[in-house]
């Protein structure tokens, strides 16, 4: 290849493409779209999402609506409204070792699993962010938050 | 690996995540592989089955070699060798 002026224009043009490509590529990152509000689909996507960061995945859960009733901290709680569904099923969660929903929200939050709260829906629940838990990460979006985290995630899922 | 190969394997780092489910023993053996030499194997003890296929997955995207399961009186061990 020689130098002409030609190939050095071409080499710029293929260097901007390859530097969009990469910013526009998903990454090893997992989208977690929660919103069913009961409380064994909220307590899968945390362990699907625990199970990720083993994988060392960077891992984002959005909570909408209903859901975000799971993250009111039982003792912040100012008014009475819904709360999670309870699971139809009854777990014997100790006599399986399995973990509450506390236990897991607090390893999430260990290791680094970062919350969004769809803002709109806090005003739609009427919850105040002072009855929310202290998670290490959580921070208040909207829709396109959560289609960017999406874009730039490998895996995306809702539930 | 033999089962007998397997329980003869010089273990650089113990897992005992029996009593806690899915996702309780990944986690443990995520925490615990940084305890382990590389180079050097990793037996997980579960009480979960699941986490047989669990660990073999997980070490083929993180790049150890799974070595295999042995049943045991109610729990498994699962072997590995950190390659990173």
């Amino acid at each position: 290849m020689n130098d002409s002026p030609n190939n050095e224009q071409l080499l710029k043009d293929l260097l901007k493409r390859v530097e969009a490509l990469e910013r526009q590529a998903p990454k090893d990152q997992l989208t977690l779209g929660v919103m069913s509000g009961d409380l064994e689909r909220t307590m899968t996507a945390f362990i699907i999402a625990l199970a990720a960061t083993t994988f060392d995945m960077e891992v984002d859960m959005v909570f909408t609506l209903r859901a975000t009733a799971a993250l009111r901290d039982p003792k912040k709680i100012k008014k009475d409204l819904l709360d999670l569904e309870p699971s139809a099923i009854k777990f014997d969660l100790k006599k399986h070792g399995a973990m509450s929903l506390e236990e897991l929200i607090q390893l999430a939050g260990e290791a680094g699993v970062r919350i969004t709260i769809c803002n709109i829906s806090m005003d739609l629940m009427d919850i105040d962010r002072e009855e929310l838990i202290d998670y290490p990460n959580l921070t208040f979006a909207g829709a396109a938050a959560l289609i960017d985290m999406c874009s730039q995630s490998k895996q995306c899922w809702f539930m | 690996m033999t089962e007998s190969e397997l329980r003869a394997l010089k273990i650089g780092k113990l897992i005992d995540a029996r009593g806690t489910a899915c996702p309780g023993p990944m986690l443990e053996a995520k925490r615990a592989l940084g305890e382990c030499p590389v180079g050097g194997v990793m037996e997980v003890q579960s009480s979960d089955n699941g986490t047989i296929v669990d660990i073999q997955r997980w070490c083929r995207k993180m790049g150890h070699d799974y070595l295999g399961d042995v049943e045991n009186d109610g729990f498994w061990s699962v072997y590995l060798l950190r390659k990173v």
